[in-house]
């Protein structure tokens, strides 16, 4: 569960937030990206679609989930930044019927 | 004589809540006495169905008693909202039991069919859809391969259960009811003179009549007032799932999606003494089901499986009695305590406040577990 903070100014990888390409740092979560973008929001609520952003940063508390790589309610802070990952807001409640 | 309260009940669950809410309409004074938190509560797993069809099967007067309380929903529901101002989301478009296969289907058939005919008086309320059927019906359902059919209940429906119980103790209390909570009651004495004695601990209430309605703690407290019902836990394990749009358009057997979205696949029935651990096998066995009936749940996270103990009589109906050597002593018992809640804030409330129960529940007596067997 430690590790070792990674060297900055290391290379960089690429990720896809709703199709827009960000640069994140290896090692960093995909909660810690979404932190630094200007919109943080990462999923709307199911039944009163309010605006969520990362929170606990521990697995806990369940606000950062986010579709990853096609994968939906994905808890963001327990996902490691992988180059090329498509990441989604995640909006209301999922449809799997769809 | 002069007491306390009218009437003093004994748990504050589904059953209990129903009766002193329906008692306080009545004139009645009334306090209720709940448990502690972490006792034995059947509601805090229950699946939410209002539900009749199928109930009673072999026992006609539970049928009854099941269709008359679906059918007294609606308006129970109606006052009770305004009254409490908490929606529970009652919905009543009907209820589904899957056939997966077509001999499932023609036995269900049967079954229902037979089940009619225990009351030839009243209309019939169930029928049976088979797989066109059901997705003429419901375009939107995406069924697994497996489903055959279903029988439809046409009178059922469902509710959020907890928001039920904030409902019925909210009412309760706007109707002048005294509610103590974390105070489960420790002694019933009868008062010289009549009435009783009621013992919570250091907490001591007198009241002309007392209800019991303590679940599966009502073992402890029949006796005390020659109230002897024999009772034992069944286990139901519960699964739930993060909330989806809409994927199942009226609840089912074991199968329900609520208002808010969420999908509750159930129920274990298991006779595994008072524990309430949960287990893998129950898991796989509630999936497995769920997932033939609607694949699409194979893409839904789980969130949480939990388990509570139901209240179950040796033949799995209710008990309603009143106390032979204990006069103005009652017992409720059931596992239905949301079907049932309208009769039981309704006619058993009434009952209940004339201390004077119809014959028509004279079959719901628990003198039926005590027959000395025929030579």
């Amino acid at each position: 569960m430690f590790h070792k903070l990674p060297d900055p100014g290391a290379t960089t990888v690429t990720i896809y937030l709703d199709g827009e390409p960000i640069p994140a740092e290896p090692g960093e979560s995909v909660a810690g990206v979404l932190f630094r973008q200007d919109d943080s929001v990462c999923r709307t609520t199911p039944v009163h679609d309010n605006p969520r952003t990362p929170y606990c940063m521990m697995g806990v508390c369940f606000d950062c989930l986010a579709v990853i790589d096609g994968q939906a309610s994905v808890q963001s802070c327990q996902v490691t930044v992988q180059e090329g990952m498509r990441v989604e807001r995640q909006h209301g409640r999922r449809k799997v019927n769809a | 004589m002069s007491q306390d309260y009218d009437v003093i009940v004994a748990g504050a669950g589904m059953v209990g809540a129903a009766i002193g809410y329906g008692l306080a309409g009545l004139q009645q004074r009334v306090l209720m006495l709940d448990g502690a938190d972490a006792d034995f509560r059947a509601a805090k797993a229950n699946f939410g169905l209002v539900w009749a069809h199928g109930k009673g099967f072999g026992h006609p007067d539970y049928q009854r008693l099941s269709i008359q309380a679906v059918q007294d929903w609606p308006a129970f529901a109606r006052t009770l909202e305004q009254e409490s101002g908490i929606d529970f989301a009652y919905e009543h478009d009907g209820g589904l039991q899957f056939c997966l296969s077509e001999d499932e289907f023609h036995k269900r058939a049967a079954r229902i069919d037979a089940w009619h005919a225990q009351t030839p008086e009243l209309a019939p309320c169930t029928t049976m859809l088979d797989r066109a059927e059901l997705q003429r019906r419901f375009p939107t359902l995406r069924l697994g391969e497996a489903v055959a059919g279903a029988s439809f209940g046409t009178l059922d429906g469902h509710v959020n259960p907890l928001r039920l119980l904030a409902a019925m103790h909210r009412a309760y209390l706007n109707r002048g009811g005294q509610l103590r909570s974390n105070h489960p009651v420790t002694a019933i004495s009868n008062l010289p003179g009549g009435g009783f004695e009621v013992r919570s601990g250091d907490t001591v209430a007198r009241a002309a009549r007392v209800v019991i309605a303590a679940g599966l703690g009502s073992s402890k407290l029949g006796p005390m007032v020659g109230l002897d019902v024999p009772l034992r836990p069944q286990r139901g394990q519960l699964l739930v799932t993060e909330r989806l749009a809409p994927l199942l358009p009226v609840p089912a057997s074991g199968l329900r999606q609520t208002a808010e979205g969420t999908v509750m696949i159930g129920v274990t029935q298991e006779e595994v003494g008072f524990d309430l651990a949960t287990t893998t096998a129950g898991a796989a066995q509630m999936v497995r089901r769920a997932l033939r009936v609607l694949p699409d749940l194979a893409q839904a996270r789980l969130v949480r499986q939990w388990a509570c103990l139901r209240v179950m009589t040796p033949d799995g109906n209710p008990v309603y009695a009143q106390s032979q050597s204990h006069p103005g002593a009652s017992i409720a018992l059931c596992h239905s305590g949301v079907t049932l809640a309208s009769f039981h804030a309704g006619a058993l409330a009434h009952a209940l406040a004339k201390n004077q129960f119809s014959s028509s529940l004279d079959i719901f007596h628990h003198e039926r577990f005590h027959v000395p067997q025929a030579a």
